[in-house]
C-alpha cells in the first residue's frame, strides 16, 4: 500500500507495509540516516524525530501513524532553536561517540522551541528520555544553557 | 611475578622509532610516513625492499589540505583530535587546514606500539602516539622548509613557519604551494628532529580546539549503521537463547514468503536472515520456528553462580603474590576485617548495537565498520575464508560507542558478517543486531566475588592482607593469553590488588579462575572495574577501624608513591576536604586508583533520603601527564564517570536458568541526565609523557559513592550495583 508522507517539507510516496516504523522508513527508503537505531522499543531515544512539533520516538511510530503529519529529522532542522542547539554542541563539544547526539539535539531543540528558559529539572524532565553511554549528560545540559541564550539574544534583538 | 607486567610503559619505552620514509609521486602532494617495526633499521638501507612498507600519517595536497591518517578507532574518545593536535603542533599547521581520516587496515604502518598491533585500546592512543605524531609532523615541516628554501635560495634556518605559511622576509608560500616541492626533499632522519619544548606548544594543552570528529552535532556523520552499497542486504540473525546452543532444525516458510525476503541461513550457532531492509529481516527473524539443541549449552542462573564464588573465596586459591606471611598474622589476629565484594555481569551496552558490512568475493573481503581491533580481526577473516590479510581490506568508520566491547578477542559479530556474506559471493551484506542481540549476545565483563581480609597493627595500620578474587578470566582462549596469563594467573583480573599501592607488608593474593559457559571480555577499564572497587571501599573500612580520616589514612599508606600522595593532596585542596561541612544527611567519599600510567582521585558528595540516596556531586583530580587536549580530558572523565556510576547505580546482567533477563534499556538501567551528578574535573598540572584518559576515571566513582554513603549511614555497601536494602 502507498503511504505519503511529509518530511523535512516535502512529500515522500512509499510503497510498504503501514506498520513499517517512521525511523526505518526514513533510513532504508529515503537514505537520511542522520536519525539512529539504538533499542527499537522507545527506550533511548536515538531515533527521535519532531512529528508536529513533538518530540517522538519513531522507532515505534507506524508510517500508517504518520501519515499527514509534520515530520522534521535532523537533516530538516533549520528552524532558530535547532539551528541554536547545533552550534551550542559544537561549542560546548558535547558529543563524544556521537550516534545518540542526533536523538539529543531532537529532543532539545523541542524543549526550547516550547520552553526557551528551562530550568534545570525542566532540561532533566525533557532529557531523560534520551541515553548517551559515553556520559555527556552535563555537557548536553551545558549545551541547552547555551542555545538558550543564543535563542533569546536573538528574540530580544 | 611482576606486578607491573600490564603497564604499557615498558613496551612503550622499547619500541623505538628509528627513521622516516616519504613515499613522494603518490598524487597527493607529500606522503609522510614513520615506521615502528622492529625491522625499521634494515628498512633504511634497502629501501627498494618490496616486503617493507612505509608508514602515512601526512598528506599535503595543493589545495592546502594537511590530511592526517588516524590509526585509532575514533569512537568518542578523541583520537582524532588528539593525534592531529600532536601533529599541527609540530607542522606549524593551521588547525582549519588539517582533515583527519581513519587509516587503513596495516598492521605494519598502523600499529599502536603500546599494543603491540593496529588496535584501540588500553587508553593508549595518545600516550602512544604523542611523540610518534610529533615526529611525524616535525618531518613534513622539515621537508615544506628545504623547498622553500631552495626555491628562494635562502638559508633554511631563516624560514619561519606558523599557521601554515611558510615564509622569509617578505615572501610567503602555503603548504599547498610547497607540497609538491617538499615531497622531492629529502626525509630527515629523525634523530636531526628538534621537537618543541612545552613553553613552545601552541596547540599542545590549548583550551579551545574544535573537535576534528565533526559532524556529530547535525547527523551528518557516518557510522557503520549508516553504510549503504549498492546491492547491498540486510542481514538479521537469531542465536540461540542460552551460551552454547546450536541450531538443531527451523522453518523458514513464513519467513521466506514474506516480501522483500531473499535468503534464510542455517548458520549452526544461529540462523540469518537476509532482505532488502532492516524492518522487513526483523519481521521475517521473528518469524522463523527454531529448534535449539542447548545440551551443551549452560543452564545455570547467575545467582547459583555467585553463590558458588562466594564459596570459592572461603579457601585458598592460586598464589598470584605472596609477601611475608599473611595467612599466620590473619589466623591470630584479634582485630580482623573482612569484606565480601560481589560484582554482576555487564553489557557494554554501547549506543550502537554491534553491526558490519562485507562484500566477500572469492579469496577476498572488504569491510566496512568501526573497526577497534584491526590487527585481530583482518586475520581472523583472511583465516575464515582462507586467504592472505592482503585481500582483507577494513574501511574504519565512526563506531557509536565500544566501551570495549568492539575490540572482540575473537571477532566474532565480524567473522559472523563475512560467514554470511561467503554465502552471496559479491554481494554487500550489513549484519545489523538489535539491541536485544547485542545484550543477550554476552561477551559481557564479568561477574566476580572477591574476599578481602586484614589485620591492623597497634598503630591502626595493616600488617596483613589476604585477597582472594574469583570469576572467569577474560584473555584465556584469545591472543593476548600468552602476555596475560602468567602462572595460570590472568593478571587482568587482578590488575590493582597486585602490588597494591598501600604498603601492607604481608601480602596473600589469590584467584580462582571459573569455568562459566557465558562469552565474556574486557569492559573499560578491564579489571580495575571490579579491583579498584574492593580495594578502595576496604581501604576506607580499615580507616574507619583505625578512626582515621580516609584521607589522612591513605596518604599514610602511599609515602612511597609520589604521585597518588599528590594527587591526594590536590584532590584535598580542590574539595575543600579538611573544612567542607555537609548537609545533615549527606555524606562524602574518596576512592583513587591508578590504571593506564594515570592517577584519577574522585570526592563524591551523596545525599541520602530513606533506603534512596541520590549523587550530588562529583570532584575529580586527574593525573594524565601532559594534558594534550585538556577539554578532552576533562570529556573522557566526566564520561567514564558516568559510565561507571551506571554501574554503581543500576546495570547488572542477570540469567535465569541460562536465559538472559534484561536486553534492552527497560531493563538494563542504564544511567539517565536525571541521575547524572555535578561534576568538576580538575587536571593535575604536569608537563610529563602524556597517560591514558579514556579509561582511568572510570572505576574511581562505585567506591567513592559507597564510600560516601558509609560515611552518611555507616553502611559499607560491597555489592554492585549499590543498594541500601
Amino acid at each position: 500500500m502507498a503511504y505519503r508522507l511529509k518530511i523535512n517539507g516535502e512529500i515522500h510516496e512509499l510503497d510498504v507495509e503501514g506498520d513499517l516504523p517512521l525511523l526505518w522508513a526514513v533510513r532504508d527508503y529515503l537514505n537520511l540516516t542522520g536519525s539512529k537505531f539504538g533499542c527499537g522499543l522507545a527506550q533511548c531515544g536515538a531515533c527521535t524525530m519532531h512529528v508536529d512539533g513533538v518530540a517522538t520516538r519513531t522507532c515505534v511510530l507506524s508510517i500508517s501513524q504518520a501519515e499527514g503529519k509534520e515530520i522534521t529529522t535532523i537533516e530538516g532542522l533549520t528552524s532558530v532553536a535547532g539551528k541554536a542547539v547545533k552550534q551550542a554542541w559544537v561549542d560546548a563539544q558535547v558529543p563524544q561517540c556521537g550516534y545518540c547526539q542526533s536523538g539529543q539535539v531532537m529532543s532539545a531543540t523541542a524543549l526550547l522551541e516550547s520552553n526557551s528558559n528551562p530550568t534545570d529539572a525542566e532540561i532533566e524532565a525533557a532529557m531523560s528520555g534520551n541515553i548517551c553511554r559515553c556520559g555527556t549528560y552535563s555537557r548536553i545540559k551545558s549545551g541547552i544553557k547555551l542555545a538558550a541564550q543564543a535563542i533569546n539574544a536573538v528574540e530580544v534583538a | 611475578m611482576n606486578p607491573d607486567r600490564f603497564n604499557y610503559k615498558e613496551n612503550f619505552v622499547a619500541s623505538r622509532r628509528s627513521f622516516l620514509k616519504a613515499s613522494a609521486g603518490s598524487g597527493v602532494g607529500l606522503m609522510l610516513g614513520l615506521n615502528l617495526s622492529s625491522s625499521a633499521a634494515d628498512a633504511q638501507q634497502s629501501n627498494s625492499d618490496p616486503l617493507l612498507e612505509y608508514n602515512a600519517f601526512v598528506s599535503i595536497s595543493p589545495d592546502n589540505k594537511v590530511r592526517v591518517l588516524i590509526r585509532n578507532l575514533e569512537m568518542g574518545q578523541g583520537p582524532y583530535t588528539g593525534l592531529a593536535t600532536c601533529i599541527a603542533e609540530e607542522l606549524d599547521a593551521s588547525w582549519e587546514q588539517i582533515v583527519c581520516e581513519h587509516a587503513p587496515a596495516n598492521t605494519e604502518k598502523y600499529t599502536t606500539p603500546a599494543l603491540g598491533a593496529q588496535a584501540t585500546g588500553g587508553s593508549s592512543a595518545i600516550a602512544s602516539g604523542y611523540l610518534d605524531m610529533r615526529q611525524a609532523g616535525a618531518a613534513a615541516r622539515t621537508m615544506l622548509v628545504a623547498a622553500a628554501a631552495a626555491r628562494w635560495n635562502v638559508d633554511a634556518q631563516e624560514i619561519v613557519v606558523s599557521e601554515g605559511l611558510v615564509s622569509h622576509g617578505s615572501r610567503t608560500a602555503s603548504f599547498g604551494d610547497l607540497a609538491v616541492e617538499a615531497a622531492q626533499q629529502p626525509v630527515p632522519a629523525i634523530e636531526s628532529l628538534s621537537l618543541k619544548s612545552p613553553s613552545q606548544f601552541k596547540f599542545i594543552g590549548k583550551e579551545e580546539l574544535a573537535r576534528k570528529d565533526a559532524g556529530k552535532n547535525d547527523g551528518t556523520a557516518t557510522f557503520t549503521q549508516d553504510v549503504k552499497l549498492p546491492g547491498m542486504l540486510t542481514a538479521t540473525v537469531v542465536h540461540s537463547p542460552r551460551f552454547g546452543g546450536r541450531v538443531q532444525s527451523f522453518d523458514a516458510s513464513e519467513a521466506l514468503a514474506m516480501r522483500g525476503v531473499e535468503h534464510v541461513f542455517n548458520m549452526d550457532t544461529a540462523v540469518a536472515v537476509l532482505a532488502k531492509d532492516y524492518w522487513t529481516a526483523l519481521k521475517a527473524k521473528k518469524a522463523l520456528k527454531i529448534e535449539w539443541d542447548d545440551s551443551d549449552a549452560e543452564h545455570r542462573s547467575t545467582g547459583n553462580i555467585l553463590a558458588a564464588y562466594r564459596e570459592l573465596v572461603e579457601v585458598p586459591g592460586t598464589a598470584a603474590e605472596t609477601a611475608g606471611d599473611a595467612d599466620a598474622l590473619l589466623a591470630n589476629a584479634a582485630d580482623k576485617q573482612e569484606l565480601v565484594f560481589e560484582f554482576p555481569f555487564l553489557s557494554h551496552a554501547q549506543m550502537e548495537p554491534l553491526n558490519c558490512v562485507a562484500v566477500v568475493n572469492g579469496n577476498k573481503a572488504e569491510l566496512t565498520y568501526g573497526c577497534q581491533s584491526h590487527t585481530q580481526d583482518q586475520a581472523a577473516v583472511a583465516a575464515l575464508i582462507g586467504t592472505d590479510i592482503k585481500n582483507v581490506t577494513i574501511k574504519t568508520v565512526f563506531a557509536g560507542g565500544g566501551f570495549g566491547r568492539r575490540a572482540n578477542p575473537h571477532s566474532d559479530y565480524v567473522l559472523e558478517t563475512v560467514r554470511i556474506a561467503q554465502r552471496l559471493p559479491g554481494i554487500p551484506v550489513k549484519l545489523v543486531w538489535s539491541r536485544e542481540d547485542d545484550m543477550e549476545a554476552g561477551y559481557w565483563r564479568p561477574a566476580y566475588v572477591h574476599k578481602l581480609s586484614a589485620s591492623l597493627d597497634n598503630s591502626g595500620k595493616p600488617e596483613a592482607i589476604q585477597i582472594r578474587v574469583a570469576g572467569q578470566s577474560i584473555m584465556e582462549g584469545t591472543q593476548l593469553a600468552d602476555r596475560a596469563i602468567i602462572n595460570g594467573i590472568d593478571m587482568s583480573s587482578m590488575e590493582g590488588l597486585v602490588g597494591l599501592t598501600y604498603e601492607v607488608p604481608n601480602r596473600q593474593v589469590e584467584l580462582h579462575t571459573t569455568d562459566v559457559g557465558v562469552p565474556v571480555q574486557w569492559f573499560r577499564s578491564v579489571g580495575n572495574t571490579h579491583t579498584a572497587f574492593s580495594k578502595e571501599v576496604f581501604i576506607d573500612q580499615l580507616a574507619a577501624a583505625a578512626g582515621a580520616d580516609p584521607l589522612e589514612y591513605r596518604l599514610s599508606l602511599l609515602a612511597g608513591n609520589e604521585k597518588e600522595s599528590e594527587v591526594l593532596n590536590f584532590i584535598a585542596q580542590k574539595a575543600d576536604w579538611f573544612n567542607t561541612v555537609l548537609p545533615d544527611g549527606w555524606g562524602r567519599g574518596l576512592a583513587i586508583h591508578s590504571s593506564f600510567g594515570s592517577t584519577v582521585a574522585q570526592v563524591v558528595d551523596v545525599s541520602i533520603d530513606g533506603n534512596d540516596f541520590t549523587v550530588q556531586r562529583v570532584i575529580a583530580a586527574v593525573h594524565v601527564g601532559t594534558a594534550v587536549n585538556p577539554d578532552i580530558v576533562r570529556a573522557q572523565a566526566e564520561g567514564a564517570i558516568a559510565l561507571g556510576l551506571s554501574s554503581a547505580l543500576g546495570d547488572e546482567v542477570t540469567m535465569t536458568d541460562g536465559i538472559v533477563d534484561q536486553n534492552n534499556f527497560h531493563t538494563y538501567q542504564v544511567l539517565r541526565m536525571n541521575k547524572m551528578p555535578d561534576v568538576e574535573v580538575h587536571i593535575v598540572p604536569s608537563d610529563a609523557h602524556p597517560t591514558g584518559i579514556g579509561e582511568p576515571a572510570t572505576p574511581v566513582i562505585a567506591p567513592a559513592v559507597a564510600n560516601a554513603i558509609a560515611a552518611a549511614t555507616g553502611k559499607r555497601l560491597t555489592r554492585l550495583p549499590l543498594r541500601l536494602v
